[in-house]
């Protein structure tokens, strides 16, 4: 394993900067909706709000409840030590890293769903069984994106086929629209929102900073899928501004598919998860000819 | 329109003649619209409403019950919330009903229809929802994701509506109408006005009677533009949410600039209407009209026109016509399974007359099919406005000296936004208000969304609920 101290100022980076990704899809949704919207730093106000506050935990809970939200955030941080800028090392690297990688998110998907399961609600329970479900679907795309990502990195359709099935994953993964309602407020229909419903307080503001790291984290899968096969900008300067501008972008295309797209029906969300798997299928089939 | 009839001249049957003849004119293509019981010695007068929307006719039965009566629910489901309230209410006993549950007892319930087995499970929503809606329980029993059976259980709002009503004034009485449920005051209010008019013997005609009309068009636009709105909010399709729930705002305001209030509280009086609508006013509304129609208009295209839309829509919550008929639903739930009934063609109303109106209905009654009705309906909605918006005086007869006939059924219908209103009320010796009774369209079509949903997702109960947008005070009373 090799250390890279240059990187932990991108690990900074991203921890000051990933709350800035909500605000700015919120605000791309807003305006597309021709409303004014939120502020584009309500996301630090509320993670800021959140962890003033203290904490109510139901009786029927035990400590699952409150290692959920513990672990998650601790793992999320762990994996964006394993992730470089483009163009750069990461802090963390070594063989097989991506794999670490893919499954600390795992971990903290575990924890968040145990916790879930934790609180005895039907609500929660039945957002855990989503969850569960459409990750494990989600999970192989996942892992032929990076590896198609690994073994192929010039332009041309590989690079768009690979580019299209990761947006799928990442919609699916941060429980975007099509795949989730980050804004509904229906038990019934939620996925992810609806696994915390119990937490409240810094718990919460942990699980929320820790899914704007996630978000951070796909958005910088997306800029290294979307930009290294296009150009590689040399020295710090270029590559962080390469890097932060394809971040903009991101956030403004998962915007754009959230104004311009209903949310599927549940029934369908595998259909569209398999098709990202089928895209990547077919990259693989170009990328070996 | 409303009809009144002299309580003496009314044959009084006998419980099995009662019976017989109620079932031979649900039979024959009649709805059963109001059905209950006065108190009478040591048993109960009962009254029953059968309209006939096909001959725009109505015809009341009474029938003397002392001990018990045996339940028409079997042959007649559209009876079986009737008898429940009947039960309830304590007027009858009643042998033979599939389940006399409750209608707005929640709290003195708590024996829920349970499926058991392996891998079913439970879910409870309410009263308390995440959201500013009204209060009601939602109990579903599941398998995975697959809802067996919903079971609906209201009353958290009961006021006591119709207790409030007996003895009351005519002027008192609209007022009281105009809280039935605050999305349909219009409707509720003239539903009461009619039928106190033609008690009093005094239909509303001319200037009065189109501004009503003018009040009820605007709520059916408000409501449908929200309810169009909503529904894109539940599929998060933002674009069209926000700008109908503007659209909306729109509307209201327009009812405000001419009573003052935006729910059109105030507006409609026994006798006519308190505000009319001068020369500048009649200007205004017509350019708010113009303005607000294209951007309907825009809202509702683009919801329609695109595909994530339409596949979110079609087959979820779907209910058959034969359903819809067995239950007595109304309104926009049963317009969209193809059944072409609207209280302001079949039952109208002075001011709708020669309105060139047409039932909007749609085929498959599923979400899809409940959006595309409440569209066409806000196109109609539009048209007889731009006809009907001119110079309308206010006024009319004064409430105060209104004198109500006395021993006397009136029945009134009205088409409020999500269906016919109707509302029966009975006077006295002394020509006071003895009895009323309200039937808000919600009242059938709560169990219509729970046989809707039936076999659906349970996430798409939220969708499925809003494409019925059903009343809860409506329903409480």
């Amino acid at each position: 394993m090799k250390l890279e101290l240059a990187g932990t100022i991108d690990v900074l980076i991203a921890f000051l900067l990933a709350p800035l990704l909500p605000g700015i899809i919120n605000r791309v949704k807003a305006v597309c909706g021709g409303r004014r919207g939120q502020p584009l730093l309500q996301c630090y106000h509320d993670v800021i709000k959140l962890l003033k506050k203290g904490a109510v935990y139901s009786r029927t809970t035990s400590h699952v409840l409150r290692a959920g939200a513990v672990i998650a955030p601790a793992a999320m941080v762990a994996a964006l030590l394993l992730l470089p800028v483009p163009g750069r090392r990461a802090v963390m690297s070594f063989t097989g890293d991506v794999v670490l990688w893919a499954y600390l998110l795992g971990v903290a998907r575990f924890f968040t769903m145990a916790a879930a399961l934790d609180t005895g609600s039907s609500f929660e329970g039945m957002g855990a069984s989503r969850e569960a479900f459409f990750s494990a679907l989600c999970e192989p795309v996942l892992l032929l994106v990076l590896l198609l990502m690994g073994m192929h990195s010039s332009g041309g359709p590989v690079a768009a086929l690979v580019a299209v099935a990761l947006i799928i994953v990442l919609l699916s993964e941060n429980s975007r629209i099509p795949f989730d309602d980050p804004n509904t407020h229906l038990e019934l229909t939620m996925i992810h929102e609806v696994m915390v419903l119990d937490h409240g307080g810094p718990d919460f503001g942990f699980i929320t900073y820790a899914a704007a790291l996630k978000l951070w984290m796909y958005g910088m899968l997306f800029s290294a899928a979307a930009v290294l096969p296009v150009f590689r900008p040399e020295g710090w300067l270029p590559q962080t501004g390469v890097f932060l501008a394809s971040m903009v972008v991101f956030a403004v295309i998962v915007g754009m598919v959230e104004s311009l797209m209903a949310r599927l029906r549940l029934t369908r969300v595998p259909q569209a998860i398999l098709a990202g798997g089928a895209l990547c299928v077919l990259a693989i089939a170009f990328a070996l000819r | 329109m409303s009809f009144v009839f002299s309580r003496r001249r009314l044959e009084t049957l006998a419980p099995d003649e009662f019976r017989s003849a109620l079932v031979a004119r649900v039979d024959a293509g009649g709805r059963l619209v109001a059905f209950f019981g006065l108190p009478s010695g040591d048993g109960s007068r009962l009254h029953a409403v059968v309209a006939d929307d096909a001959r725009g006719s109505v015809q009341v039965s009474v029938a003397e019950v002392r001990g018990l009566f045996p339940s028409i629910t079997p042959v007649c489901p559209q009876a079986q919330l009737f008898e429940r309230e009947l039960h309830e209410t304590g007027s009858i006993n009643i042998a033979g009903h599939p389940w006399l549950k409750p209608v707005r007892r929640p709290l003195a319930y708590n024996d829920f229809f349970k499926v058991e087995g392996h891998e079913i499970h439970e879910v409870g929503v309410g009263p308390v929802h995440a959201g500013i809606i009204e209060p009601g329980h939602f109990r579903f029993q599941c398998h995975g994701e697959k809802v067996l059976h919903l079971e609906i259980a209201l009353g958290y709002q009961h006021r006591g509506i119709e207790a409030m009503l007996c003895g009351a004034s005519p002027a008192r009485a609209a007022c009281i109408a105009e809280l039935v449920a605050g999305d349909t005051s219009a409707a509720h209010t003239v539903a009461v006005c009619e039928a106190l008019e033609a008690l009093s013997g005094e239909a509303v005609k001319g200037d009065a009677a189109i501004c009503r009309a003018i009040a009820l068009e605007l709520e059916r636009l408000a409501n449908h533009t929200g309810d169009l709105g909503a529904l894109a909010n539940d599929i998060g399709f933002l674009p069209v949410a926000s700008f109908c729930g503007r659209l909306r705002g729109d509307f209201l305001n327009m009812t405000a600039l001419v009573c003052g209030n935006r729910f059109g509280r105030g507006w409609i009086v026994p006798g006519g209407t308190a505000f009319g609508i001068d020369a500048a006013l009649a200007e205004e509304l017509r350019d708010r009209l113009q303005k607000h129609a294209r951007d309907v208009r825009g809202a509702a295209e683009l919801l329609f026109a695109t595909p994530s839309v339409q596949s979110r829509f079609e087959g979820i919550g779907k209910i058959t016509q034969e359903d819809c008929r067995a239950l007595g639903a109304t309104g926009v739930a049963a317009r969209a399974t193809g059944i072409a009934r609207d209280a302001r063609l079949d039952f109208p109303s002075p001011g709708y007359a020669g309105s060139g109106l047409r039932a909007s209905v749609s085929q498959y009654g599923d979400v899809h099919a409940r959006a595309v009705v409440r569209w066409r309906e806000i196109q109609q909605s539009f048209g007889f406005l731009e006809r009907a918006l001119g110079v309308l005086q206010p006024g009319g007869q004064d409430a105060d000296r209104m004198n109500l006939a006395p021993d006397s059924i009136a029945v009134s219908f009205v088409e409020g936004w999500r269906g016919p209103v109707c509302h029966v009320v009975l006077t006295d010796s002394k020509g006071r208000i003895e009895h009323c009774k309200i039937v808000d369209p919600s009242f059938y079509n709560w169990m219509a969304l729970a046989i809707a949903m039936r076999g659906q997702q349970i996430s798409d109960f939220p969708l499925c609920n809003k494409s019925f947008n059903l009343s809860y005070s409506g329903f409480d009373l």
